[in-house]
């Protein structure tokens, strides 16, 4: 069953004035429970607007969103309840961090839940642990922390909240490809774990490909494709027309098959691709 | 809800006022603000008013834009307004109650100040409307350039009006998201007891005085790297130059202040 679903989903900025602009336009999607999902797409082309509809951050203009099959903002007082249903990392999340100590700041959210201090200090010890901070850490203040500690910080705080779906904007922007790669096994781990929704927004088409279940590409307001990584990546030379990014294996994999070696399948992760290589090359008896 | 802001907001258009050279269009301002307050009486606001409405047209500017500058200011207008209803005493008394009186002059008094206010405000935005930070900042830079003389540091003022109003939107901008952010992690900002609101807006002050300062210090890094060092031998790309039709809308002013000093004096 569909955990989120939106109709019709519009949003325009500024309505009225001369910076109006259509963000949103007329989308429609449907997210099962579990999902690992990718969100791709220009800068502008909605991604960052479309999700803020997911935990009422943005009341749409026109169109519905659904959580659970239920109409989010039937009841304008539940909203907040759909925020602690659907967690919401943003893109340098490290720039709200408030609290004097780590501890502190991971537990705002699951306080403003109402949790009570048992629940709030198992919850933050288990959700730091998760994310590799040091309980050592947790005492300190987190302005003390090196960039990418901070963002882990920062997006524990919202998985601490236990929410359904996990949305992550950006999760990796400026970091260096080792705390790339901590924060990705993270979001990784969480998901083996807890078996919650996650959708994560990303420029990099290369991280995507390796986790998820099925990719959302946005252009232009509105839904490019959306569905399974190998059946988006079949289609890897229109979306390079339309400006973005395949994987470079994949590149490599067009490449080949216009110069007549066809594998007949789509590639999109390094491990695969060297597979298939082997198994070429052995058939043609080389190796 | 931040985003509803308009003061200090640019509108880029391609009209007569917003070509005007910025240096006329301050002076022009202030001899509107002096022609609003020259006289007391009707006829002399319906000057100002006019002026207002001559340019504002002129300006291709929506009138919607101007009613939302206004809105803000409106309860405060309307305290002010009703508090000189009742403390003006002078004129024919209609409402008699203990010391409260309302008087024909109360009313008088009011409803000009309203009037004045609104057109004060609505006019003196379209400075802001039609007239970009930059340009604004070096009219005013060239304005009082005057003043050097008496070693008063004219370009570090223009400097830090520039700075403070290119930051307005980016501040604007980044309260937006920390309020989000935050709001994602279930703090309430309209909801809930005062005492949890006042604790709440910690959350949000905290991280906005730090992404201040910090943006301060890139801003001076940057500065510094392509050696900015005050305004001494300093050039621009862009020098103001007046044509004839700042000296046309100059005089249009003037001879509209003219008409609201002489309607006053023969009223």
């Amino acid at each position: 069953m569909a955990v989120l679903k939106t109709e019709e989903l519009t949003y325009i900025y500024s309505q009225g004035t001369p910076f109006e602009k259509t963000a949103v336009d007329h989308v429609n999607l449907e997210i099962n429970e579990g999902e690992m999902i990718g969100i791709i797409g220009h800068t502008g082309s909605g991604k960052s607007t479309l999700i803020q509809h997911f935990n009422g951050l943005l009341k749409p203009t026109s169109g519905k969103i659904f959580l659970d099959g239920q109409d989010i903002w039937a009841d304008k007082n539940k909203i907040r309840e759909v925020r602690f249903k659907v967690g919401l990392v943003f893109q340098y999340p490290e720039y709200q961090i408030f609290e004097e100590t780590v501890y502190k700041d991971i537990a705002f959210g699951c306080k403003n839940m109402g949790l009570d201090d048992n629940e709030i200090k198992r919850s933050v010890t288990e959700t730091a642990h998760d994310i590799g901070l040091p309980e050592e850490l947790l005492d300190r203040s987190p302005f003390e922390l090196s960039g990418g500690q901070k963002r882990r910080v920062a997006i524990a705080g919202v998985m601490a909240m236990n929410p359904r779906v996990l949305i992550l904007d950006e999760p990796a922007a400026g970091l260096d490809p080792s705390g790339r790669d901590r924060i990705f096994d993270c979001i990784k781990s969480y998901h083996k774990k807890t078996k919650n929704t996650i959708l994560i927004v990303s420029h990099s088409m290369e991280d995507i490909a390796t986790f998820a279940d099925r990719i959302l590409v946005m252009n232009q307001a509105g839904i490019f494709c959306f569905d399974e990584t190998e059946k988006v990546f079949s289609r890897a030379e229109e979306i390079t027309q339309i400006g973005l990014d395949v994987p470079q294996i994949t590149r490599v994999f067009l490449e080949l098959k216009k110069r007549g070696i066809d594998f007949g399948k789509e590639v999109y992760t390094v491990d695969y691709a060297r597979e298939l290589i082997l198994k070429h090359l052995r058939e043609r008896q080389v190796l | 809800m931040l985003k509803d802001i308009t003061i200090g907001q640019f509108f880029p258009a391609d009209s007569l006022v917003h070509r005007l050279d910025p240096r006329f269009k301050i002076i022009m301002t202030l001899l509107f603000i002096i022609m609003l307050f020259a006289g007391q009486s009707m006829i002399c606001l319906a000057t100002g008013a006019a002026y207002t409405v001559m340019a504002i047209l002129l300006s291709k500017i929506k009138f919607r834009m101007f009613v939302k500058s206004i809105k803000p200011i409106m309860p405060f207008l309307l305290v002010t307004a009703f508090l000189n209803i009742l403390f003006v005493n002078d004129g024919t008394v209609y409402f008699h109650w203990k010391f409260l009186k309302i008087t024909s002059e109360g009313i008088n008094v009011s409803v000009i100040m309203i009037i004045r206010i609104v057109i004060l405000i609505a006019g003196s935005s379209l400075l802001t409307y039609t007239t970009s930070p930059i340009s604004l900042t070096d009219a005013v830079e060239r304005l009082l350039s005057p003043l050097k003389k008496l070693k008063f540091p004219v370009h570090e003022l223009a400097m830090m009006m520039s700075i403070a109003l290119r930051f307005i939107p980016t501040l604007i901008e980044e309260t937006d998201k920390i309020i989000s952010a935050q709001k994602a992690r279930g703090a309430e900002f309209d909801t809930g007891s005062i005492m949890n609101r006042a604790r709440n807006l910690v959350s949000i002050l905290i991280p906005l005085f730090i992404s201040a300062f910090r943006r301060a210090d890139e801003l001076a890094t940057a500065m510094e790297c392509r050696c900015y060092c005050g305004g001494e031998g300093r050039t621009r790309l862009r020098q103001l130059k007046s044509a004839p039709r700042d000296y046309i809308a100059l005089a249009v002013t003037i001879s509209f202040l003219v008409c609201a000093v002489i309607i006053n004096i023969l009223t």
